[in-house]
Formats: structure tokens, C-alpha cells, sequence
């Protein structure tokens, strides 16, 4: 058996990944990526954690977080073609418009 | 017991001008002329119709007559309602305000016609007839007070009436503010009187009163109350040291002249006085106090009014002068003597002022006397009344003035023969700058001013070709009712009938403090002999007047020249106002404009709001940066927020 921490450690490198990824990129696309791969960081402890304790919330709650994951993949990517038809660029750097 | 007719008709007096105010307040803007003249004249004249048929009704034997209209303040076991009363007092005020008050109404139709306002100004005459009537009324102070406050408020309407002119407004005001004053002193007395004696009904609070005995040493409560009493009368009725008002106030219209500021709602002091004889009588010193503030005010004001050059403000400072002669006969403890000579005087004094109107109407609105002169060949019925008035102010017999001022000198002889004396010197000057006025109005052969303006609006009048002309008949009806009434006015105090009359109300009989010495037949001859005094002296300053202004026209600017100074002070009215705005109105002006409005509004409060306002925008300035429209930087916000969240958690060791 492997233990929580194992886990835990893995969940949390892949959320600080997604972390520097959405700080330090410049593709939209990569950051809608680094999302998602703080989300999976955060599934992976739950699920460590519903082995761990034989409860099976955690479970449920990856369900629900992967729910919204693929609801918010459907609507961002329809975002970012909306982005590039109007813009022509994927880099956040030049999306700046809305501001004061 | 009261037979029901007279006491329930009594509360109709008051309600039918308020009646007639509220149709030709809200309805007059669009109405005719002659509806609005007819409604108030309909108004005000079945207000002195029930008044007379009260009158024929009234029996001293049941009286006083009291009604109860509604409730209205019950707080333990303090109560004031809307309580009627009727006893021989307030049916002689009753009678003066709603027969004078009418009369003034007729003449009113005809002088103000022309005015554009002229709903409004029928409107607040009898709105005025209202609040006096409830004064008179009233059973308890508290609803004299509803009055008392209404009729200054009508003032004040009526004194701004033009309140396009500057100083018709702000006279308006000062008379306002004035009257607050002294009523601060009336609300006073109420309080102390609600504390001590627990009521504010005329017969319970006296009945209360009356077995106290006089507080002859000192300052006592009834004193105190009585002096504070003194006070607000002295502003409503214009006494040293608040007269100031009425002269400024002759800036309204002057039928209002007359009604308010002559025959009814200053002397509405003297009636309150007279009304609280029971305080007075058991409070020397306040007597004393009446007495001197209405002898010194008859004086200085009659001295006034011989320099004035405007024709009404000579009848103004005559008024004050008349009032303090009230004021002195109720200080001498004869209020019998006073309602009489407030009767007499809302005669011939509303008389004058109306004759004066008439005789502004007629020149073009002109007020300077000056410009007038000669007049008498043009309005032959205004000079034989404003003559009449004259005769009857100075104390010329048989007119009304003579008898109830011989009245009060001889009442005030019985006091003190300072107060006569004073008292006379007074009647002399009276009768001269009265002589003075009617000889620089319509004596000489010439009129010295100029052509008043054709465009007069009533055309079946003018002449039309520019000379003074006399009024019309609507104006001249009530002078010449006036008129009869000042000459037979009088005749009611022969042989003290007047004062029989009102005995059950001043009953001598419950006056400890001043017992009426017993005349012997000495007494007799001295009366007859004072009467000469007064007659001597009426009869001397009309012959001064004559000299000076008839015979020796040069010989007053050659008088005024070698008085000087003393001169000048007087045609300025002792620089009493200036000496005010020193005293009271600059410190308050000042005082508003560097500490309330700079200091509070602008330093204080503002300043609060304004700095709130600075510092909010300048945090907003620095943090409205933050929204770079930079998705990372927000990225980094972000991430930042939430480790230092975590760190936070860590280090309070949340679990």
C-alpha cells in the first residue's frame, strides 16, 4: 500500500505545475491547461483521501469537480475561438483592453 | 343657566372668516373680483352679524358664557380645549374687531381693487379675522396663544404683502421676529402658570388666584409672571422696549395699517393685560412695570412722531403712543379705562389711518406729507372725517378720545401725578403733531406735489386730467361710519356706564392690591379741574400747530434748525434702530456668518464630508491601478491572496 502522502506529494506538485503554469505563461490555451491541471491535483487528494478513509464523498466530489471541469472546458474553449477570431492572437499579454 | 342659543352660537364668530380665507385662498386665483369681494364680505359680515345678535342676546346676569367645541390636549391632569368664552370683556373686543374689522373689509374692496393679489389680500383679512376672534375668545391662555401667534402670522403675511419690495419684506420679517420675542416671554408666563397652578382656564386659574394675597415685597411668582406677560404684551402691542416693528410695518397696504396695526391686533396686549387682571392686580410690581413702560412709551413715541414727514408713520408712532396710554391705565389698576380707550382708539384711529389711505389713493399713492398740502378742497369727506379723528385724538370734547383719555389721566392721577403729568405733556404733543399732519395734508391753498399718474384703473372716478381726487363711495362709507362712531363712541363712559358695564369681569371687590379710593366731593373738583388741564392742553397744541404750520409755514425749519442735533435725533427716532442693529442684529448676523456658517457648516461639518469624500478617492486613485486589464498581474493577485491564506492558516495552526 502506498502511502496518503505519496499522494498528497504528487497532488500538490501537480497543483504548484498548474500554479507556475498559469502564472508564468503566455497561451491562453496553456493556461486553460494549467487549470485544468490544478483541478486534477486537486482530484487526485480526494480520491487519496476517500481510499484512505473508505469514505466515499471524496469520490463524489471528483465527479462533481470533473462535472464542472468539462462545463467549464465547453464554455473557455468557446471563449478563446471567440478570442482569436476578434483578435488574432492567443497571448494574454495583448488581451489587455478591459481595464481603466 | 345659559340659554343654548347664544353659547353655541359663539364658536360661529371665529369660523366664518376662516370659512371665507380657506374659499378665497384656494379658489380666488381664478375667481372674478366681485366673487372674491362678495365671499369675503359675506364672511366677515355674518361674523358681525352673529356678533350683534350675540350682543342683543347677551345678559350680564348669565354671564359668562362659555362653549366647548372639541377636545384637544388632555395630559393628566392638565386640560386645554377648544373652549368659547364670552363675558363683558371679550364681548366688547368681539364687537370693536368684527364692526371695525367689517368696515375695514368695505373699505379695502375699493382701495386694493386694483392690485393684482387682490384674492390673496381678502384672503388673509379674513384668515386675521380668524386668529383675532379666536384670541378674544378664548377660554384658556393656551388658545388666546393659537390666536395671539395667528395674528402675527397674518401681520407678517400682510406687512410683506408687496413682497416684491425689499423693505415691505424684511419689515415683514422684523416684525415677525420681534413679536417672537416677546412672545417668548408670554410662553414663559404659561409654563409657570401650568406648573404652579396645574391649569390654563381663565376661570380656573383665577379661582386659583384670587385668595392669594399681593405680593407686595419683592419678585414673587405672580410677579414674575405678570412681568413676563408684560413682556409678550409689550411685543404684540409695540411698547418700549419692542415697538420698533410697527413703525417699519406701515409698509403693508394701509387698509392693513388700520386694522391690524391700529384698531385691533396691537391692542390684542392691552387685552391680554386686562384679561390677566386678577395676576396683575396681586402683583404690584408688575403694575408698576405696566405702568411705567406704557407712560415712558407714550411719551417717546409722541415725540417721534412730531418730526415724521411720512403721514403714515405719524399715525404709527401715535398708535404706539395711544397704546402706552392703555398700557398706563391698566398699570394704574383701571383695565376698565384702558378697554375703553382701546374702544375709542380702534375708532378714531382706524379712521385716520383709512382717511390717510384715502388720501394716498387719491394723490397717486404718494405718502410724504410734504408733497401733499391744499388737499381739502379735493376730498372734501376725507378731510371732514380725518378732521373728526383729529378732533377726537386730541382729546377735543365731546369726541370719543376725550373721554376715555380723560379717563385714563384721571385714573393714572389717582396713582401717581407723575403718570399725569407725563400723561398730559403727551396729550400735547398728541394734539399737536396731529394738528400738524391735517394742517401740512390739507391745509394751505396750494397742493405741493406732483400730478398723481392717470392710469388709476377706476374710471368712473378719475377726472382725467391728473388732479387728487376723492375717493369712491366704497371707501368713503366706512370713513364716515367711523366717524359717527368717534364722536358718539365716547358718550358709553358717561357716567362710568362703560365701566359699570365691565365691573363683573374687573370686580374691585377681589382687587387687594389696589383698592379704589373713595372720591369725596374735593375729588369732584379736582376731576373737573384735571378735565380743564387736558382740554387746556389739546386746545394749545392746536393752536401751536396752527401758528407753526398755517400762519408761520417758514418758522419750523428755523425751529428745527436751532435744535440742531436734538433735532436730528428725533426725525431719526432716537437712533433707536440703529442703536438695535448694533446691539442685537449685528452680533447675530456676525455671529451666524463667522462661527455657524464658516465655522460649523463650512469648518466642521463640510469639511467632513469633503475630506471623507478627498480620502476615499484618493485611496480608490492609487488602487483603481491594480485593474491592468493584465490577466496574469490579476493571476498573481490571485495566487498571491491565496498563499497568503494558507500562510496565515499555518501559522494560526488551523486544522
Amino acid at each position: 500500500m502506498v502511502p496518503l502522502s505519496y499522494y498528497l506529494l504528487l497532488s500538490g506538485i501537480l497543483f504548484v505545475c498548474g500554479v507556475l503554469g498559469f502564472l508564468i505563461k503566455r497561451n491562453i490555451i496553456t493556461i486553460f491547461m494549467s487549470i485544468e491541471l490544478m483541478l486534477n491535483g486537486v482530484n487526485l487528494s480526494f480520491v487519496a483521501f476517500a481510499a484512505h478513509w473508505h469514505a466515499l464523498s471524496g469520490q463524489v466530489f471528483v465527479f462533481f469537480v470533473m462535472v464542472v471541469a468539462a462545463a467549464e472546458a465547453a464554455v473557455g474553449l468557446a471563449i478563446i475561438i471567440a478570442v482569436y477570431r476578434t483578435r488574432e492572437t492567443l497571448n494574454v499579454d495583448q488581451v489587455n483592453l478591459l481595464k481603466l | 343657566m345659559t340659554p343654548p342659543t347664544l353659547s353655541t352660537l359663539l364658536w360661529t364668530v371665529p369660523v366664518l372668516p376662516l370659512a371665507g380665507a380657506a374659499i378665497n385662498g384656494f379658489f380666488g386665483r381664478k375667481a372674478s373680483k366681485n366673487a372674491i369681494s362678495a365671499v369675503s364680505l359675506v364672511f366677515c359680515g355674518a361674523a358681525f352679524a352673529m356678533a350683534l345678535l350675540i350682543a342683543a342676546n347677551f345678559s350680564s346676569a348669565s354671564a359668562p358664557y362659555s362653549f366647548r367645541l372639541a377636545h384637544w390636549i388632555r395630559a393628566g391632569a392638565f386640560s386645554a380645549d377648544f373652549d368659547f368664552y364670552l363675558d363683558q370683556l371679550s364681548l366688547v373686543m368681539m364687537l370693536v374687531v368684527t364692526g371695525v374689522g367689517f368696515l375695514i373689509h368695505v373699505y379695502s374692496v375699493g382701495y386694493m381693487w386694483d392690485d393684482d393679489g387682490y384674492y390673496r389680500f381678502m384672503s388673509y383679512l379674513n384668515l386675521f379675522m380668524f386668529f383675532m376672534l379666536t384670541l378674544v375668545l378664548a377660554k384658556n391662555y393656551l388658545m388666546m396663544f393659537i390666536g395671539w401667534e395667528g395674528v402675527g402670522l397674518a401681520s407678517y403675511l400682510l406687512i410683506g404683502y408687496w413682497f416684491l419690495k425689499d423693505s415691505a419684506s424684511s419689515a415683514g420679517k422684523k416684525a415677525f421676529i420681534v413679536n417672537r420675542s416677546g412672545d417668548f416671554g408670554f410662553l414663559i408666563a404659561l409654563f409657570l402658570m401650568i406648573k404652579h397652578f396645574g391649569s390654563l382656564d381663565f376661570p380656573t386659574l383665577f379661582a386659583k388666584i384670587q385668595p392669594m394675597s399681593a405680593e407686595t415685597a419683592g419678585v414673587g411668582l405672580l410677579t414674575s409672571i405678570g412681568i413676563l406677560l408684560m413682556v409678550g404684551a409689550a411685543g404684540k402691542s409695540a411698547q418700549i422696549p419692542l415697538y420698533v416693528w410697527l413703525p417699519d410695518a406701515m409698509e403693508g397696504p394701509t387698509p392693513v395699517s388700520a386694522l391690524i396695526h391700529a384698531a385691533t391686533m396691537v391692542t390684542a396686549g392691552v387685552y391680554m393685560v386686562a384679561r390677566s387682571h386678577a395676576i396683575f392686580e396681586r402683583a404690584p410690581t408688575a403694575l408698576t412695570v405696566v405702568a411705567i413702560i406704557g407712560v415712558l412709551t407714550a411719551l417717546f413715541s409722541a415725540t417721534i412722531g412730531i418730526a415724521q414727514t411720512d403721514i403714515k408713520k405719524v399715525l404709527a408712532y401715535s398708535t404706539v403712543s395711544q397704546l402706552g396710554y392703555m398700557f398706563l391705565a391698566c398699570g394704574a389698576g383701571a383695565f376698565a379705562a384702558g378697554i375703553f380707550h382701546l374702544m375709542t382708539h380702534a375708532f378714531f384711529k382706524g379712521l385716520l389711518f383709512l382717511a390717510a389711505g384715502s388720501v394716498i389713493h387719491g394723490i397717486g399713492g404718494e405718502q410724504d406729507m410734504r408733497k401733499m398740502g391744499g388737499l381739502r378742497s379735493y376730498m372734501p369727506w376725507t378731510f371732514m372725517t380725518m378732521g373728526i379723528a383729529t378732533l377726537a385724538i386730541a382729546g377735543i370734547p365731546p369726541l370719543a378720545g376725550f373721554w376715555s383719555k380723560d379717563e385714563i389721566l384721571w385714573k393714572a392721577f389717582n396713582a401717581s401725578w407723575v403718570y399725569w403729568l407725563i400723561g398730559v405733556i403727551t396729550a400735547f404733543i398728541t394734539s399737536f403733531y396731529m394738528f400738524r399732519l391735517m394742517y401740512m395734508t390739507f391745509g394751505g391753498s396750494e397742493y405741493r406735489g406732483a400730478p398723481p399718474p392717470n392710469a388709476h384703473g377706476h374710471t368712473s372716478h378719475d377726472h382725467g386730467h391728473g388732479e387728487p381726487h376723492e375717493s369712491p363711495w366704497v371707501m368713503l362709507g366706512p370713513l364716515v361710519v367711523l366717524a359717527i362712531l368717534s364722536v358718539i363712541g365716547g358718550f358709553v363712559g358717561l357716567g362710568n356706564h362703560f365701566e359699570h358695564f365691565l365691573d363683573p369681569v374687573f370686580n374691585p371687590a377681589t382687587a387687594p392690591a389696589l383698592q379704589e379710593p373713595v372720591r369725596e366731593a374735593g375729588d369732584k373738583v379736582l376731576e373737573v379741574a384735571l378735565m380743564g388741564v387736558s382740554i387746556a392742553v389739546a386746545l394749545l397744541g392746536w393752536i401751536f400747530a396752527h401758528l407753526l404750520y398755517s400762519s408761520r409755514p417758514q418758522l419750523p425749519a428755523r425751529i428745527a434748525q436751532s435744535l440742531g442735533r436734538f433735532y436730528q435725533a428725533v426725525a431719526n427716532k432716537y437712533y433707536v434702530d440703529e442703536l438695535y442693529a448694533i446691539l442685537f442684529v449685528k452680533p447675530v448676523v456676525e455671529g451666524s456668518t463667522v462661527i455657524l456658517w464658516q465655522g460649523m457648516d463650512q469648518g466642521v461639518i463640510d469639511a467632513t464630508v469633503d475630506n471623507a469624500a478627498d480620502a476615499a478617492r484618493h485611496v480608490s486613485d492609487n488602487v483603481r491601478h491594480m485593474q491592468s486589464g493584465n490577466l496574469r498581474s490579476y493571476a498573481g493577485w490571485i495566487a498571491a491572496g491565496g498563499a497568503l491564506v494558507i500562510a496565515y492558516m499555518i501559522w494560526m495552526g488551523v486544522r
